[in-house]
């Protein structure tokens, strides 16, 4: 992992907002979204600037969702199972995800393309079942039609 | 003042008193399980509910603050039935191996439970199947029997300010661990074990050696030494169901022989003989202008925490090893030698209050004798458990002494055990070697007690030496920051990884009252009130060690078998 | 009804501040700061306003709690971390009217005393987020925001905070927890944010929706907006239509209309026979009667909450056992994990319901998932806790025999 990669964003945070615990969600933040994850020595610099205990930095990364310290895919698949998506059947579509890459909700492909995780509700209920693949938003989803958005992105 | 009523009963309690330390001025214990005195409530548990009228729900009674008029039950059928769920709940998330766990007797899920009278668990599913924590030398976590509590979570952070351990993932992956899960052996764990103390279940303790000096004793080929440290006289009797500070020296020494080892000293002899070095080095210090303050360096937790956090103060720090290690080198090189055994047959064994010593003992650089210089280490608690199970009648002993060559000591030794107790030691010492004459006041009251950071001041010949003591390592740090800061007014400092000193080493029996470690403070400085040598300098034995062996304090010898050096350490 | 909280929605650019003064926009502000805080706060009290975040406290009160505090500095955080399954009504603000929420934030914050505002918005909302960051700064430039705003005299700015994936922390404390850069565990109350908030100090938490409806009431007065809608909780509301209906959306309609109006007249009816629905997302308890007006009081005396107005339909040809067990999945995996109860508490009833969704249930877990949803209501720490169990115990009380076909033989 290249440094200056997530550290120049860090830096801007921390000049910006200051050398303070309450910074270290932002910070987290930009990391995650500058690596796809949150490298080990990126805690340690953290750990550093701030004055928070690693564990602590930890215990932060591994209570949200969007953030960890695994290396994910290029495109990360993030599908709704909360109760309007589940009634409009998300677990089908889910199915048909699971069959297409070839990994199940948690994992990432081994080639490092896709990261499948089931998450809960992404406010997407007037067009469920709806998923997110990284920052895009794809709704009314069927089978047919996530076969395609899987296809479009593996070419 | 605020006036409430619990139960019926009007109790009248400084304003800002949390419901339950009311309820106990009402004499009502309220059930509780993450609750402890000493640390900050986090009402994790939920155990401890109470109604209060006019509200919907309960209220966690270690966190709520009592208010004018407020009406309060602690024992509705409403109250009852939510303990009795959220016990029955935990229990049904727990690996209860109850007849096998090390904490069976001091258990306070398994006492809750009888207490509030759980008698079915209607959860079934699935339990908990984590892996064992047993990367670090001195204490095993099993997140198996985890409770999620938080209390050993927040002694390392708020305590110890240690902060190694923490709570990681959320919901019902959530579970009590260490930086990137890499263990308690890989992260800057300084072993201080006081985790152990505050954990209500079995989920920390000490990673025991008890069969390994077990096989050690039956082996006809070995000749095992052992040493114990000072405070065990003051605690062993504790843990074997006697009162709390009963003076047990002469009993713990008779228990070691019937165990079978084959010759009883006493870690109190090495205590006097680390005043001998330590005084000198602080002398030849201050005299010479050497790096002050100058720092203690008995208590291996301490020494790990320095190493990790404070590398600077190396310099400050004494080079004396610790007594368990200086205790170590003489039996298998000065004994060896006097017994005319050979050193690889001797196994040396040390009871400690310590988790931390465990670690101490595999350091590297501990085998100055040739051999590891300390084989296993036992804690108070593993000590009683082996007289237990040799079913020795340990309160109808005879008082038996320790073997002198070894064995003899002073008060000064036996006051090691305490907070303040290797400062007022090292003073009674330091005088005589820079005046020539005897300290008149020999008991240093200002460095004694249980307050976190103690200061004195102490005339030597017209120098004014500056002394404080620190004990807990969150104490220590305050202390610590003023040296590295250079604003440091003191000569000499005395600090212990626990709070307590070793009367609350991590290997005592289990508990957090500091007013029970108190009381084990209480015993060794009445035993030093009694002994026919209060000074570490007057003590025979060590007059002989000097005179046969080692020739002098900071000689050649002493400097290869009682000194030692200190390694940076990186913090991940 | 004149539309109040979506009035500008549909406008090209309506999330320009040229389009949102072009209608008016910060006209209410610079009606505010010509009068005194504490008649501000009057105005809102007057209004009978109610939180819309899901607790429905009088937003009023809460801006004089925190303005009476002597600690300061005092803050204002807008809670943008709207994740209730079925709610997404926030995004719709957000997206398309984000100077409208400013200009609520900079007036809450002239009323209560606070110099620095903070929006919290989870973190998936990636438009939204870019959205509100333009606006702040829009603001800015237009001296909304900073010193001395409109010559008042009064300061202030604000700052964006984004969420990160975890739903507990739409939870006012666990929120500030979470700003503080800890884990989003909730704290116990009280002390109230009003009094000891972000950093410990007195912050006033309020959600998008109910910080919109203050704009209207400054220009309109509190006495005009007391008068729509249902008088027991007068104004507009969100209502977020999902699950089995023909059109599902965000409907601004004056609260009181009944559950029937909202599916047959706006949601063009159900896709199937309606079976139930819950008012207030997965939070809150089943409902099966469609003629329960959707207001604060009336939800709550037909057994339910109306929560954060997430409605969400569920047809005849639905498992109401899998809905339970959908919201325990949902629960145990978005606990903060801090209370035991809640913890443990919504692991157990996830499994029993996946046994009973296989069918095999035990006879007696009913009750004692009925008693469990007692204890957690009484002991859990937040409203996560509190609340976790309400689906699956209406499930119970109203569909029995739907579970007792599933009890194993």
């Amino acid at each position: 992992m290249n440094v200056s990669v997530w550290k120049t964003k860090v830096d801007e945070v921390l000049k910006r907002s200051g050398k303070s615990k309450e910074t270290l969600l932002p910070c987290l933040e930009v990391i995650q979204e500058a690596c796809g994850y949150i490298p080990q020595e990126a805690i340690t610099y953290l750990r550093e600037n701030l004055d928070v205990p690693s564990i602590d930095i930890y215990g932060v990364i591994t209570f949200y969702g969007m953030l960890t310290t695994k290396e994910q895919g290029k495109y990360v698949i993030r599908i709704c199972d909360s109760l309007p998506c589940y009634l409009n059947k998300s677990d089908g579509v889910l199915g048909v995800i699971e069959k297409e890459l070839g990994i199940e909700a948690g994992e990432t492909s081994a080639d490092r393309q896709f990261t499948l995780e089931v998450v809960p509700c992404l406010g997407l209920c007037d067009k469920a079942p709806a998923m997110m693949i990284n920052d895009k938003i794809y709704g009314n989803l069927t089978e047919q039609s996530v076969k395609k958005i899987i296809a479009e992105l593996n070419c | 003042m605020v006036t409430l009523t619990i139960n019926g009963k009007q109790v009248t309690v400084l304003e800002g008193t949390s419901i339950m330390n009311a309820a106990k001025q009402v004499h009502i214990n309220i059930p509780h399980l993450c609750y402890l005195e000493g640390l900050e409530p986090e009402y994790h548990c939920r155990v401890c509910g109470v109604e209060i009228e006019g509200e919907p729900r309960l209220a966690p009674s270690c966190v709520r603050q009592v208010s004018e008029g407020m009406k309060v039950q602690t024992n509705s059928a409403r109250v009852r039935r939510a303990r009795r769920m959220i016990v029955e709940l935990l229990l049904a998330d727990h690996y209860t191996d109850c007849p096998t766990c090390e904490r069976n007797q001091t258990c306070e899920l398994l006492k809750l439970a009888f207490e509030l009278g759980v008698k079915e668990i209607r959860f079934e599913g699935e339990k908990p199947h984590y892996e064992l924590d047993e990367t670090s030398p001195a204490i095993i976590r099993d997140p198996n029997k985890c409770v999620l509590c938080g209390r050993c979570v927040r002694v390392c952070h708020d305590v110890q300010t240690v902060s190694v351990i923490g709570f990681v993932n959320r919901g019902l992956e959530t579970m009590v661990s260490t930086f990137m899960e890499n263990g308690l052996g890989n992260v800057e764990c300084t072993n201080c074990g006081q985790c152990i103390h505050v954990c209500p279940v079995g989920a920390i303790k000490e990673k025991s050696a008890v069969d390994e000096v077990w096989a050690a004793l039956a082996d006809l080929e070995k000749h095992v030494v052992v040493q114990e440290a000072p405070v065990m006289r003051a605690s062993l009797g504790e843990e074997l169901g006697l009162p709390a500070g009963t003076l047990v020296a002469g009993k713990m020494h008779a228990a070691l022989r019937r165990l079978g080892f084959d010759t009883v000293f006493e870690t109190n002899f090495s205590a006097d003989l680390t005043i001998m070095e330590e005084a000198s080095e602080l002398v030849k210090r201050v005299k010479e202008g050497g790096v002050l303050p100058q720092i203690t360096s008995c208590c291996p937790g301490w020494i790990t925490f320095m190493e990790h956090f404070y590398p600077d103060l190396i310099p400050n720090v004494s080079t004396c090893k610790s007594p368990q290690q200086m205790f170590g080198a003489l039996s298998k090189t000065y004994y060896a030698e006097k017994a005319g055994i050979d050193p690889a047959r001797i196994v040396s064994v040390s009871i400690m209050p310590c988790t931390a010593k465990k670690f101490e003992t595999q350091r590297p650089e501990m085998a100055d004798s040739g051999f590891q210089d300390v084989d296993y280490v036992l804690t108070t608690r593993e000590l009683a458990r082996m007289i237990k199970e040799a079913g020795i009648d340990f309160a109808s002993l005879p008082d038996e002494p320790a073997e002198e060559l070894m064995g003899l000591y002073s008060g000064a030794a036996t006051i090691f055990g305490i907070t303040g107790g290797v400062m007022e030691a090292a003073l009674r010492t330091a005088y005589k070697l820079v005046t020539g004459k005897e300290l008149e006041k020999i008991d240093i009251e200002p460095v004694r007690g249980l307050d976190g950071i103690k200061t004195a001041t102490l005339n030597v010949d017209g120098l004014e030496v500056e002394v404080a003591v620190a004990h807990g390592l969150g104490n220590a740090r305050k202390v610590l920051d003023e040296v590295r800061a250079g604003k440091s007014p003191y000569h000499f400092i005395e600090i212990m990884a626990c709070p307590g000193g070793c009367a609350g080493g991590g290997g005592q029996p289990i508990g957090f009252d500091m007013a029970l470690r108190g009381i084990r403070g209480q015993t060794l400085y009445a035993e030093d009130r009694q002994l026919p040598y209060r000074r570490s300098h007057d003590n025979p034995s060590i007059k002989k060690v000097y005179e046969d062996y080692l020739k002098e304090p900071l000689g050649e010898k002493s400097h290869h078998l009682l000194h030692t050096k200190y390694t940076k350490r990186e913090v991940v | 009804m004149e539309k109040i909280l979506t009035k500008n929605v549909g406008k090209p650019n309506s999330q320009d501040i040229e389009v949102y003064l072009g209608g008016g926009g910060y006209k209410a502000l610079e009606k505010a700061l010509g009068m005194k805080p504490k008649d501000v706060i009057a105005e809102v009290k007057k209004s009978k306003l109610v939180g819309r975040g899901g607790a429905a406290f009088p937003t009023g009160l809460k801006w004089e709690f925190t303005r009476r505090e002597s600690a300061e500095p005092k803050f204002i955080a807008c809670n943008a971390d709207e994740g209730e399954p079925g709610t997404f009504k926030d995004r719709v603000i957000l997206l398309n009217d984000p100077h409208l929420l400013l200009e609520a934030l900079i007036i809450g914050g002239y009323a209560i005393g606070a110099s620095k505002g903070f929006i919290y918005i989870r973190g998936e909302y990636y438009r939204e987020i870019e959205t509100v960051e333009k606006a702040v700064e829009q603001a800015r430039t237009k001296g909304y925001l900073g010193d001395n705003i409109l010559g008042s005299g009064f300061s202030f700015d604000v700052q964006l905070y984004k969420g990160a994936g975890a739903y507990v922390c739409g939870e006012e404390t666990a929120l500030l927890e979470s700003m503080e850069g800890n884990r989003g565990c909730p704290d116990c109350r009280p002390p109230f944010p009003a009094e000891s908030g972000f950093l410990g100090k007195p912050t006033a938490v309020n959600n998008v929706e109910t910080l919109c409806n203050i704009p209207a009431i400054m220009i309109n007065g509190g006495e005009w907006y007391s008068r729509i809608g249902s008088p027991d909780s007068p104004g507009p509301k969100l209502y977020c239509l999902s699950g089995h209906v023909n059109k599902p959306g965000v409907y601004e309609l004056p609260m009181g209309i009944t559950l029937r109006e909202l599916i047959e007249n706006h949601g063009e009816g159900v896709k199937g026979e309606f079976k139930a629905a819950l008012p207030g997302g997965v939070s809150s308890c089943l409902l099966a009667n469609l003629d329960v007006k959707l207001d604060y009081k009336s939800v709550a005396r037909a057994g339910s909450m109306l929560g954060s107005g997430a409605v969400i339909v569920i047809n005849e040809d639905t498992s109401i056992i899998d809905v339970a067990k959908n919201t325990m999945e949902f629960f145990a995996r978005e606990s903060c994990g801090k209370c035991s109860v809640c913890r443990e508490g919504t692991r157990r009833a996830r499994e029993i319901l996946t046994r009973f969704a296989n069918g095999g249930g035990k006879a007696k877990e009913l009750d004692l998932m009925l008693e469990l949803g007692e204890v957690m209501y009484d002991t859990a720490c937040c409203g996560l806790g509190q609340a976790a169990m309400n689906t699956t115990a209406s499930a119970i009380r109203l569909f029995r025999e739907e579970f007792e076909q599933k009890v194993r033989k």
